[in-house]
């Protein structure tokens, strides 16, 4: 089990230090020097102080240079500064965290509370038409993007009925209230896709379950059905679950850069388009890396809780 | 085998009904779906051939010959965008950018993944170790860095390269797979009978491990293929696909943003169109692959 962990730490490592390299290079591809961010083209006439900012910055390094020295600082926190805004791009990262991070802790909430009890229906009334129209909109709902239900959802709640705001966002410190109003159409837009994803997963997982041995007989016991389904079914297939929440976390990522574009908000999302579209190259480098991060160590994170409760794979090592 | 050489091949008459049984398992929505998408791709295809179909980027209002943000009518079916264009003619042009995204992304995601994902799920070692991490790395790698990099650095946004773009991105599923199936493939009897009686390694490979591992790829291809869709989809609506005026449904939704208060059509549309496709697509995949596995089962 040691060796495991230590295998997959080092992968991890090498995963990441493959993207940040990749990233750096492709961001150094770019057309356009930097220095025209940095100094104004009016003011480039002082080659003397063009020059001291071009060495301050590290301009005139050869590539692998600048990239040894930009993953010294990255490992310690620090990520350069946006040349746009020249604000630090950790700092950045850290105030939009909030916004991005609070949306998907929403949508999976919403998702996983809707999917469960749509799942549990599906699967104890197997081939019925519940289960037929269940699957069915599943099915359905999988094939709804963010922007179409983003788009459907402005359009009824917030142009027609004027329940919720169309586009914005007020942060949880300033009004919970507030915050809850601005976080809910975007986070039902996400969850479309991954409610579907969840009730296929909790019945498919289900339906094999209630076949078993241990189900036949808690049943001959008399117990409620209920009580077997929450209890002695639902549990072992909250596992599988849990991992496909986690193997979900880069395509719920993907997610929030359209729902955050459509609703305006101040996410990651929106701050890495916005960075692309700036040229701000030290600004995509940074989040690059530091989603890719996130991605990783939560795909990680997925085999090492399957590690930890399922005892076949760590017999297997 | 060539039909046509065999004497004892059925008439055409004859084969005609294995269609029809064919199609006679398709439950009825699924039967709807496959319409819909030999609809949409003989649209695509042949969208300069259909009779009365509008320019897609004519824009009548310039001309004092239409409006703009009309609702649908008998000169324009699906009614005009917010620059008078045509909605209908938009839908059925968009749908090439769609089904071209998607077929690029397939035949490079089954190639190319099909093949180095049967090799080292056969091979082992080294060699599988090698690409899978290369594999992690661009799964962990934002696609959409990628795109804007290679679009800048071109200076152009069209189909090829969008197309391209997308397609070496889907190898890497395809990889995993075909991994996944060749691993499996690998320890069954034939495999271990070919290697028994000294077939080279290569044989081995493209005679007996990856014709097994295709059908499983080109099920998963249909599903992947909706996937693709719903992601160029999106990048259009970021305004990161194809340059306008081409249009893409996306692009159609986006635009549409603009007068949504005043006119929802041509915002309904493009939707509907890339919904049902997208639906169509994992209907007809999702009962291509029951269909496979109560076979594979029956056997």
């Amino acid at each position: 089990m040691g060796s495991f962990i230590a295998t997959r730490l080092v992968r991890l490592v090498a995963t990441l230090l493959a993207v940040s390299f990749l990233t750096f290079l492709l961001v150094n591809l770019l057309p356009g020097d930097a220095i025209n961010a940095l100094i104004p083209i009016e003011a480039q006439q002082d080659q003397e102080y063009v020059a001291q900012v071009r060495a301050e910055w590290g301009l005139d390094d050869p590539m692998l240079v600048r990239y040894g020295k930009w993953l010294g600082d990255a490992v310690r926190g620090d990520l350069g500064d946006s040349i746009v805004t020249s604000r630090a791009v950790s700092s950045e990262i850290a105030h939009r965290i909030p916004v991005t991070g609070e949306l998907m802790i929403v949508t999976v909430i919403f998702s996983v509370l809707l999917a469960v009890p749509l799942g549990v229906m599906s699967a104890y009334r197997e081939g019925s038409r519940l289960d037929q129209f269940i699957s069915g909109g599943a099915q359905f709902a999988l094939s709804v993007p963010g922007f179409v239900a983003g788009l459907l959802f402005i359009y009824v709640f917030a142009m027609k009925l004027g329940w919720f705001p169309a586009t914005g966002w007020t942060r949880i410190s300033n009004s919970i209230s507030g915050n809850l109003m601005t976080v809910t159409l975007p986070a039902l837009s996400l969850s479309v896709i991954e409610v579907a994803v969840y009730t296929r997963v909790v019945r498919s997982d289900l339906v094999t379950t209630l076949k078993e041995d241990y189900i036949l007989s808690a049943r001959s016991k008399g117990l409620k059905d209920g009580f077997i389904l929450f209890r002695h079914a639902l549990r072992p297939s909250s596992l599988t679950l849990i991992t496909v929440v986690g193997l979900n976390i880069g395509l719920l990522l993907g997610g929030t850069v359209v729902v955050e574009f459509l609703f305006a908000l101040p996410g990651l999302g929106k701050r890495l388009l916005d960075a692309i579209f700036q040229r701000d190259f030290m600004m995509v480098q940074g989040i690059t890396v530091f989603v890719a991060m996130v991605y990783v160590v939560v795909n990680t994170l997925v085999d090492l809780v399957y590690l930890v409760v399922d005892p076949r794979i760590r017999k297997a090592d | 085998m060539d039909t046509a050489l065999d004497p004892a091949a059925p008439t055409e008459a004859a084969r005609r009904p294995w269609i029809r049984r064919f199609v006679s398992k398709m439950p009825w929505t699924t039967r709807f779906c496959a319409s819909w998408l030999i609809v949409i791709v003989g649209a695509a295809v042949f969208a300069d051939l259909i009779p009365g179909l509008a320019d897609p980027n004519y824009q009548g209002f310039l001309f004092g010959d239409g409006v703009t943000n009309e609702g649908p009518s008998l000169t324009h079916f699906l009614g005009t965008d917010n620059n008078s264009r045509d909605i209908l003619a938009r839908i059925v042009y968009g749908a090439r950018v769609s089904l071209i995204v998607a077929l690029a992304a397939v035949f490079m995601g089954v190639v190319f993944g099909g093949f180095f994902g049967s090799m080292v799920g056969f091979v082992r070692g080294r060699t599988d170790s090698t690409v899978m991490a290369v594999v992690d790395v661009i799964l962990a790698f934002p696609g959409l860095v990628l795109l804007l990099t290679v679009v800048t650095l071109l200076g152009r946004r069209d189909l090829v390269v969008i197309a391209t773009v997308i397609g070496f991105l889907s190898i890497p599923p395809y990889t995993r797979v075909a991994r996944a199936n060749a691993l499996s493939i690998s320890r069954r009897e034939f495999v271990t009978a070919a290697r028994a009686i000294g077939t080279r390694k290569r044989t081995i490979l493209f005679r007996e491990v990856i014709p097994n591992v295709l059908p499983t790829l080109l099920a998963y291809a249909m599903v992947n293929a909706a996937v693709i869709i719903l992601l160029e989809g999106a990048l259009a609506f970021l305004g990161l696909s194809v340059e306008p005026p081409t249009s893409s449904w996306g692009t159609m939704v986006n635009a549409s943003r603009v007068d949504l208060q005043i006119n929802v059509w041509p915002a309904i549309w493009p939707s509907l169109a890339l919904v049902f496709t997208v639906y169509s697509l994992n209907n007809v995949g999702d009962w291509l692959r029951r269909l496979r596995s109560v076979r594979s089962a029956a056997l």
